[in-house]
């Protein structure tokens, strides 16, 4: 058992850090940092760089221009993008469909679409959920009937994240209402273009605009851009689930998070003094502080079992579950540092386009209450934390 | 990094497994605690044979020089099987004491600690000091022929069946400041030393202890003069660690114990296991299980290359999450196990005990936290 970074670990990270500090835009990390939304052109602004330099896609294998990392190095660098400020990679292209793409897509799909997923080209979007498919997914009814060399799909899909700004999504669509109601799917791969599509924002509780109602009608979809075979989209779909395995908990995230809510509850004062020094406040940070460091622990222990090609089971389930509850409690405690000043709903003051007028309240605190309420979303999405509560009592308690 | 066990400490791991699986199920534990002196000289003796006595303590004082780690793993397996012998007192508390404080004194004391002949425990707590470890009120006069100690000491762990009790008083100081405490070695049999022994509520022994005139000689002081509270401290928050694993050998059974129960039991023509209400509930306990195992293996392996504050703060994390985790699960497993629960015919009650008296042992959860926080 050694738990200390090693020497090439060190470096490693040196390198990821030399590289930030060089090309991570600095109007982008400030952007981050002070909560404000990201533009689609500084999200792919940033992607190219990564691309760029290789690293844009830490999962994928070097034949297809993964940099061939370690989980442990794939580690490190989510954690130093994380703690420098830089934006989240979209993971819908990169993370989600393009293994799809590599383990059961054909050549042809491979050359067309993997290079320019790489090159943050094509901006895509999941077309899973539905109005009435949210956590049983597997009762989704968005129809697709062949005719000729197309499908005409009809239906709609919903939550599509940030649906607005994406040329291509992956769909999970009905090729059949007979059998096994998973056996019916297929997996679809839609030109956002395409006649018959239309896209409407969802207004979130926070007041912002990151969700789609994505409809479809008569969408002509050409069977070349069926995935594997017709009705085994649910194989594929588990397959990328499983895909996501420690990223999911989020550990550099939240401890940039954590960062910063210690800057700020060192200068909110409560009763006269730093709110930090309040004993109810500081046992709160204190307890997630370790929250955090038990997560890390179990996400190390995973990443060891993962490089040394032992099954990592149901551990994905674990960290997805305690990492949400992580990143809500840091939003909560965000919120409760700026006390009333929770209360004015100033969206202007953290729009993308930036703006240029003195906030009410500390500079920082507009986007924390809208923060705290958007994060909310955290337990919800990537398969509920009750639902990851059912998959764990199935396969590791066998109940 | 290599967050994973070695061969040896896996085949280390097996072995206590096996040999506990083995000799000290659940009837033969309880046979040994209600036997005479609430433990067994004869799973001692095996312990000693095995050389996991002798496992924590340095080469250079008669031991195998292992780690943490390997500590942690054989307390994980104690915890699994409720071990009742006095393993914390003697090896982890009284035996790293005095090799922290005096390692020449180690040499010449710990060989026959490590073959399991001489018995140790820490007197260090006192009926007001509470977690605190610099509030020692006890007091050291110096004599012609050595010191005079007088004072109570509270709880001490297996200090009823002791060979040599090392006992801390002050020797200078206020009763709460750091410096000014030292350390002594006194025969459990001394005279002017009443022993007050009990049973504790999860199967241990213990023992509240008074000192009137207790008249040892010069040679009896352990290390620095005044310099106890950091020594104590540092042995204190690597038993933390060792708790920790414990309670984490002991959460792991009892979800065993409560999955096992949920499958068996019916009622309303079904297994419990088969309500979401309980199913959650369980996983909820495999989760806090796993994440303090995690966190445990993770500290254990920082304890032998870390010191001062970075040291105090994972310890006092540990024991914090091990703290509130294993009274969710214990109690969890109680209320899931129903009626069958609250009896002391099961086990999972004596899973839960032993639980939250390790809670309560070197500071609750919220001391450590209060620590964290002092720390950070």
């Amino acid at each position: 058992m050694d738990v200390v970074l090693s020497p090439e670990e060190e470096a490693f990270r040196q390198e990821v850090r030399d590289f930030l500090k060089d090309r991570l835009p600095a109007d982008i990390a400030e952007k981050t940092d002070s909560g404000f939304r990201i533009s689609k052109d500084d999200h792919v602004r940033w992607q190219k760089i990564l691309h760029e330099k290789g690293w844009i896609a830490p999962n994928w294998p070097v034949e297809h221009g993964g940099p061939g990392w370690t989980p442990m190095q794939k580690h490190i660098f989510d954690e130093e993008c994380a703690l420098a400020g830089a934006p989240m990679v979209i993971p819908f292209g990169v993370a989600m469909v393009a293994p799809v793409i590599m383990k059961f897509g054909n050549d042809a799909q491979k050359a067309r679409f993997l290079p320019r997923i790489l090159s943050s080209d094509d901006w895509w979007c999941q077309g899973y959920s539905e109005p009435g498919s949210g956590s049983d997914l597997a009762s989704l009814r968005t129809k697709a009937v062949p005719d000729g060399d197309h499908y005409v799909v009809n239906g709609q899909k919903t939550w599509t994240t940030l649906a607005q700004h994406a040329d291509w999504m992956f769909t999970l669509v009905r090729t059949s209402d007979t059998g096994k109601r998973q056996e019916g799917i297929t997996f679809l791969l839609i030109d956002m273009k395409s006649p018959g599509i239309s896209v409407h924002p969802i207004t979130t509780l926070d007041g912002s605009a990151e969700i789609n109602s994505v409809f479809l009608e008569d969408v002509r979809v050409p069977v070349e851009n069926r995935i594997g075979e017709e009705g085994k989209g649910w194989t594929y779909a588990k397959y990328l689930l499983g895909h996501e395995r420690t990223t999911i908990a989020a550990v550099g995230r939240s401890k940039a998070q954590l960062r910063k809510l210690k800057g700020i509850a060192k200068v909110e004062l409560s009763g006269g003094r730093p709110i930090i020094e309040d004993p109810d406040y500081a046992r709160r940070l204190a307890q997630i502080e370790i929250d955090l460091l038990s997560l890390e622990s179990l996400v190390l222990r995973t990443l060891y079992a993962e490089s040394e090609g032992r099954p990592v089971g149901a551990e994905p389930s674990f960290l997805k579950i305690k990492g949400t509850q992580i990143q809500q409690g840091l939003t909560d405690l965000l919120m409760e540092a700026i006390g009333p000043y929770a209360a004015p709903y100033q969206p202007e003051a953290f729009r993308e386009e930036g703006w240029n007028q003195e906030p009410v309240g500390p500079d920082y605190g507009p986007a924390l209450a809208p923060l705290y309420f958007n994060w909310r979303k955290a337990s919800i999405y990537g398969g509920s934390n009750e639902i990851q509560k059912n998959i764990l009592a199935k396969m590791v308690l066998g109940l | 990094m290599s967050f994973t066990f070695t061969d040896d400490q896996r085949q280390l791991a097996d072995s206590v497994a096996r040999y506990l699986a083995d000799k000290y199920g659940f009837d033969a534990r309880n046979r040994i605690r209600n036997g005479e002196g609430g433990w067994s000289r004869e799973v001692w003796a095996e312990f000693a044979d095995l050389g996991w006595l002798a496992l924590p303590i340095a080469e250079e004082h008669g031991g195998l020089g292992g780690s943490t780690v390997d500590l942690a793993l054989m307390m994980e397996a104690f915890g699994k099987a409720l071990v009742v012998e006095p393993f914390i007192a003697t090896i982890v508390l009284g035996a790293e004491t005095v090799a922290r404080a005096d390692p020449a004194r180690a040499t010449e004391m710990l060989p026959s600690v490590a073959a399991g002949e001489h018995l140790l425990a820490l007197a260090h707590s006192e009926p007001t000091s509470r977690y605190d470890l610099d509030r020692v009120a006890t007091m050291a006069t110096e004599s012609d022929e050595g010191w005079i100690l007088d004072g109570s000491k509270a709880v001490v762990l297996h200090g009823d069946c002791a060979d040599t009790l090392i006992v801390s008083a002050r020797t200078g100081g206020r009763d709460d400041e750091r410096e000014g405490v030292s350390l002594f070695v006194v025969p459990g049999d001394a005279e002017g030393l009443k022993k007050r022994a009990y049973p504790t509520i999860d199967g241990m022994r213990g023992a509240d202890i008074e000192l009137d005139g207790v008249r040892v000689g010069s040679d009896a002081l352990l290390g620095p003069l005044g310099g106890a509270v950091e020594i104590v401290e540092a042995v204190v928050d690597r038993a933390c660690v060792a708790l920790a694993a414990e309670a984490v050998g002991a959460m792991a059974a009892t979800v065993d114990l409560t999955t096992e129960y949920l499958k068996t039991r019916t009622q309303f023509g079904k297994p419990l296991g088969s309500f979401q209400v309980l199913q959650h509930r369980a996983v909820e306990m495999l989760s806090e299980t796993q994440f303090a195992h995690a966190l445990c293996y993770r500290t254990a392996g920082l304890m032998d290359t870390s010191s001062g504050i970075e040291r105090a703060r994972a310890a006092s994390a540990v024991k914090a999450e091990v703290g509130r985790a294993g009274k969710t699960v214990g109690e969890e497993a109680i209320q899931l196990h129903g009626g069958m629960g609250m009896t002391d015919e099961m086990a999972v009650g004596h899973y839960f005990k032993r639980l939250r008296l390790i809670d309560v042992t070197f500071g609750n959860a919220g001391h450590h936290l209060s620590r964290f926080v002092q720390l950070g």
